[in-house]
């Protein structure tokens, strides 16, 4: 193609910005369309870390020895050559934003410092005190606005993403987005389109994702044909403070650095992780600690005064040490709860925290329709099913500098580019997101979309979360059935033009209400336990049977699964045993 | 404290030019609540305490841990985070008003734009060519105060307390004057000290702080802004006497 394109990012946090500023750097035109301003995505909750192997400590690690750790953290259900490369790209990646000012933690000699996190015994994860990520998102948002005053970079920032634009080829030629004040439905041509929307954590509610983490873009596009693979595998977080707003994440790190994770036994201290499990004590991986401390308070009842919480438990460690490597969460466990964790040993639970599965992409971040692509926690490609701590930074950064590169090839092939395309196609579209708008508006029914909503999460979080049944999870997707129903009666009560929060909330819990479903009917199939998907009435993993990722598809009956081969091209799968 | 009702007192605005009004929201006290839960729970069922239905509140939420910067706004005089103002922590009645330096879009949403806008005017970034390996050695003592500076979300609340930032006045602020020192200290960063020690000068620049030092007592992650401001007025003062000299 003649003109170098147009591109457009979708979602401003770390795999959005890295897959700018690739782009710019190619000398390509970028709009870059974000709920909130960029510097305000969700990445910047990430706390521990982010892994790479560079072995400054000599303790023999490699990034051939991250690889391996993070196919058998991910009970081998992701493809093994994806996972291969981010390993081997991490060092690199880390010293990319060390070159950037990232003001990482030290060691007395002035190298990056590493700790150690979940699911390995090395020191491999380098941090800047408990805020990594919104540290490696400033460093980001802060190259990114170089390119912004050279030109190249155009920032829609407060605009939220409806839908894309697609042909009669079902070639996406760019998107329909809303103002978030002035609520103006706009046509954007673009020659590839690049989905960086994050998680779903606001389908369970209460989780510790940012309430912007609702997973509307990705069902909006579902619903277009995009293919979404792996709903059923969402990452439990063993140690966060439970709230009414939201769960406040614990970091990992805690335990890293030495925390301890008890509860009262014969009305003694049992420290059952590190009883269960004494190679790896405190730091086993999510899914396993997720269920051991299930295991203690509701089959053991156990939990502090009988109620479901544990203790996570850092009083025992130096507090000035404590302070320059785990500031960041200490201070929101104070701030939260009041009191001081140096002192008085936290209250924690499992939340809902990570989406494994995601938009399907192919070996080089490519939907199954021509011109979109996915990367960062959208994407389902690099974690299997269970995500390692300090690994979701690192696959956001690897997955949007690899979505650039493929969309440029992808541009440069083109025959006919976007501002070629029929104006048809955008009209129609247009039309068709204006009418959800002008349905909802005018819907005057009994509903409320935010009690809707909050009944949605009570099921998801109930029933398809750490313990899975199928008896309940089939009453979960007919409630969400109903609820869909129940949906198109809603009566918002904010009817204005201007700013309308309720009319956008509705319209994403449309969306999330689609990728519910692709969740529980993923979990309902899958008659298996691996990683994060644990049926009792299954408790095994069955390779045989299940070694496989579910694919997801909008059909015109609703949704059908169908299920693809796992890459296990170079570790044989075993047993996970820690 | 002992309370069954939380009284909310909400000054609200439909559109950026409409008059602003107050209405007045008795909600149920749950212990453990933050002004983050009340307003949601006043999306679910909008009603003024004397049973009149109204719209939902408008505001900016996201992370509500603290760390993203959105939910800014007035509570009880003195703007802060709306996720860590914790009822119990608040006297009663609570006030929720929009931030006062920045144009008010609709109830408790404002247009912070030129937060970012400064960012950019004074280069805070580090420029460079390299493409590959580590960054310069930094001793673990820099690191630790270059992550203190770093922590600024962009919040805004140093821009509304400070008396400077006013609409007769372009002052542009502590969080982009503490962005000079956080670049500024970067071994690479330095390369563009000079740019950015310019931006600063003139009208709206440094010299327009007060000295009220309201900024430092308010920023949500305690960062030494006011240190920020006296060190990077003095790297601007040794570098003018440099550029005399030459």
């Amino acid at each position: 193609m003649k003109s170098g394109g147009k591109y457009i990012v979708v979602g401003g946090g770390l795999a959005g910005l890295m897959t700018t500023i690739r782009l710019a750097e190619a000398g390509c035109r970028v709009e870059i369309f974000s709920i909130v301003p960029c510097r305000r995505s969700h990445s910047v909750c990430a706390q521990g870390g982010i892994n790479a192997s560079v072995n400054t400590k000599g303790e023999g690690d490699s990034p051939q020895i991250h690889f391996e750790e993070t196919i058998y953290g991910g009970d081998f259900l992701a493809n093994q050559p994806m996972v291969k490369g981010m390993c081997e790209a991490a060092p690199e990646i880390v010293y990319m934003f060390d070159r950037w000012g990232v003001a990482f933690n030290r060691t007395a000699d002035g190298q990056i410092d590493f700790r150690r996190f979940g699911g390995t015994k090395f020191h491999r994860t380098a941090y800047a005190g408990a805020t990594t990520g919104q540290q490696l998102m400033y460093a980001l948002d802060e190259q990114v606005r170089r390119f912004e005053a050279g030109g190249l970079v155009k920032r829609y920032e407060g605009w939220e993403f409806l839908s894309c634009v697609l042909d009669d080829t079902q070639t996406s030629r760019g998107i329909v987005a809303i103002d978030l004040v002035t609520l103006e439905i706009r046509a954007f041509r673009a020659d590839a389109v690049i989905l960086c929307t994050g998680g779903v954590g606001m389908i369970f509610g209460r989780s510790t994702n940012s309430t912007i983490c609702t997973g509307s873009a990705a069902g909006a596009v579902f619903k277009q044909g995009v293919w979404y693979a792996n709903g059923e595998f969402i990452q439990v977080h063993p140690t966060a403070i439970p709230g009414e707003d939201k769960n406040r994440l614990m970091s990992e790190a805690i335990r890293g650095e030495g925390g301890r994770v008890w509860t009262l036994k014969d009305g003694k201290p049992w420290y059952f992780l590190e009883e269960m499990y004494p190679k790896y004590g405190n730091l086993v991986p999510r899914d396993i600690a997720s269920r051991a401390i299930f295991k203690v308070c509701r089959e053991l009842k156990l939990g502090i005064d009988g109620k479901d919480l544990v203790y996570l438990d850092i009083s025992h460690l130096d507090p000035k040490a404590l302070d320059a490597k785990l500031g960041g969460v200490i201070e929101i466990y104070e701030k939260f709860v009041g009191e001081d964790p140096k002192k008085v040993p936290m209250r924690v639970f499992p939340s809902v925290h990570y989406t494994m599965g995601g938009i399907y992409v192919d070996d080089q971040q490519a939907t199954n329709l021509p011109g979109i692509f996915a990367a960062g926690e959208a994407d389902y490609q690099y974690h299997g099913a269970n995500r390692l701590g300090a690994n979701s930074l690192l696959s956001c950064i690897y997955g949007g500098e690899l979505a650039a590169k493929r969309a440029i090839q992808y541009v440069q092939s083109l025959q006919h580019t976007a501002s070629e395309t029929n104006s048809k196609f955008f009209d129609q579209e247009l039309r068709r997101q204006r009418e959800a708008n002008d349905r909802f508006l005018r819907s005057r029914g009994s509903g409320n979309p935010y009690l809707l909503w909050e009944e949605m999460a009570k099921w998801m979080t109930d029933h398809v979360t750490v313990v899975r049944e199928n008896k309940k999870i089939k009453a979960t997707d007919e409630k969400l059935l109903e609820l869909t129903e129940r949906l198109g009666r809603v009566s918002l009560d904010d009817i204005s033009n201007w700013a309308n929060q309720a009319l956008m909330f509705t319209r994403e819990l449309e969306n999330m209400l689609v990728i519910a479903r692709v969740i529980a009917l993923g979990a309902l199939a899958r008659n298996e336990s691996r990683g994060a998907h644990y049926k009792p009435e299954f408790p095994e993993r069955n390779d045989k049977e299940w070694l496989k990722t579910t694919v997801a598809k909008w059909a015109p009956k609703g949704i059908e699964l169908s299920f693809e081969k796992v890459d296990t091209s170079l570790i044989t799968p075993r047993e996970r045993k820690y | 404290m002992e309370r069954d009702i939380v009284i909310l007192k909400v000054k609200r605005q439909q559109r950026s030019e409409t008059k602003p009004y107050w209405e007045e929201f008795h909600l149920k006290y749950r212990p453990y609540m933050n002004v983050i839960t009340c307003l949601q729970e006043i999306q679910k069922n909008p009603r003024t305490f004397d049973g009149r239905r109204t719209t939902p509140v408008t505001w900016e939420q996201s992370c509500l841990e603290e760390v993203c910067g959105s939910c800014s706004m007035v509570i009880n005089g003195r703007v802060r985070q709306a996720c860590s103002a914790l009822v119990d922590q608040l006297g009663a009645p609570i006030t929720l008003e929009p931030m006062t330096k920045f144009p008010v879009l609709r109830d408790l949403v404002v247009n912070r734009k030129s937060i970012f806008e400064n960012f950019k005017g004074v280069k805070a970034w580090v420029e460079t060519d390299e493409t590959s390996g580590p960054g310069p050695r930094i001793s673990p003592e820099l690191a630790e105060k270059r992550y203190q500076l770093s922590k600024c979300m962009s919040c805004g609340c140093c821009m509304d307390a400070c008396p400077q930032v006013n609409d007769r006045s372009d002052f542009i602020g502590p969080a982009a004057i503490n962005q000079v020192r956080l670049f500024n200290t970067h071994p690479i960063g330095a390369e563009l000290k000079k740019d950015r020690l310019l931006a600063l000068m003139g009208e709206g620049g440094i010299e327009d702080c007060g000295n009220a030092q309201n900024c430092v007592k308010v920023c949500p992650k305690g960062i030494p802004l006011v240190t920020s401001i006296i060190e990077t007025n003095r790297e601007l003062t040794v570098g003018l006497l440099h550029l005399l000299k030459k």
